[in-house]
């Protein structure tokens, strides 16, 4: 699927990265602790977190991630925004808690990547 | 042995805000210089959390990175409290970091583990009320 597409599942409303929102997404990962992020994501495409600061858009950084959901209706701010604006990335806000998003995702199609 | 070509960042003490910023640093540099995307993945991650480290528990300090053709060795210096037991702190989910920094989404006890799996060669010497120096090297395939 495409980023749009996540967006449109989630009712998710883009806060940066309007011009990237056809890019090809496959499996995603959903957590509120970055090191775990960094721990077990093997090429995830999209992050989904409730977690607001400036070291998610550092993890997502490291790992190539392309499009970022933030959940439970959590904005960051705009230091945190202008970050990820400057990283080309995408950043989506969703008022779904973190299961119910995953779960509408992996319906749709995203894997959780390999084990 | 030419073309080496060393980095060198001091990180500041307390700034959680702009911890990282060394690492995305040389993740920038090593894209430009065409090193390959799985080596660059692995020094990515591990400097990350290795410089996330400083700045959670040894009061900042300084990295180096030394990029050759065959390796990229990176030696993380700092002069914080030490690591008292470091069988236990590389130990997966073992953590000794304040909730506060819980609340910032680290401090899962995935740190030094995570440093291990994604370099090729680590290595940790610690003094108690001295600092740590960790080294680590990547090699490009």
């Amino acid at each position: 699927m495409t980023v749009k597409d996540a967006m449109d599942l989630l009712g998710a409303d883009v806060l940066v990265g309007e011009e990237h929102l056809d890019r090809e997404v496959r499996s995603a990962c959903g957590s509120d602790m970055m090191s775990d992020v960094l721990a077990f994501s093997k090429d995830h495409s999209i992050l989904l977190t409730g977690l607001c600061n400036p070291q998610v858009i550092r993890t997502a950084e490291m790992l190539d991630i392309v499009c970022i959901i933030f959940v439970r209706g959590k904005r960051p701010d705009d230091t945190v925004l202008q970050m990820a604006k400057e990283r080309d990335l995408v950043v989506l806000a969703t008022r779904h808690r973190m299961f119910s998003s995953c779960g509408m995702l992996y319906e749709a199609g995203l894997n959780g990547g390999a084990a | 042995m030419a073309d080496v070509i060393t980095l060198t960042y001091d990180i500041s003490p307390d700034d959680f805000t702009r911890a990282g910023e060394a690492s995305s640093d040389v993740k920038s540099k090593l894209k430009q210089m065409g090193v390959p995307p799985e080596a660059i993945r692995k020094v990515s991650i591990a400097l990350y959390e290795g410089e996330i480290n400083m700045v959670i528990h040894a009061e900042g300090g300084r990295i180096t990175v030394e990029i050759s053709p065959q390796r990229i060795y990176m030696v993380l210096a700092d002069k914080g409290p030490g690591i008292p037991d470091i069988e236990k702190a590389m130990q997966a989910g073992w953590s000794t970091a304040p909730d506060e920094v819980r609340s910032l989404g680290f401090g899962a006890g995935m740190g030094l583990p995570n440093m291990k799996k994604y370099s090729d060669e680590m290595n940790i010497e610690t003094e108690i009320g001295v600092g740590t120096t960790v080294t680590m090297s990547v090699n490009i395939a």
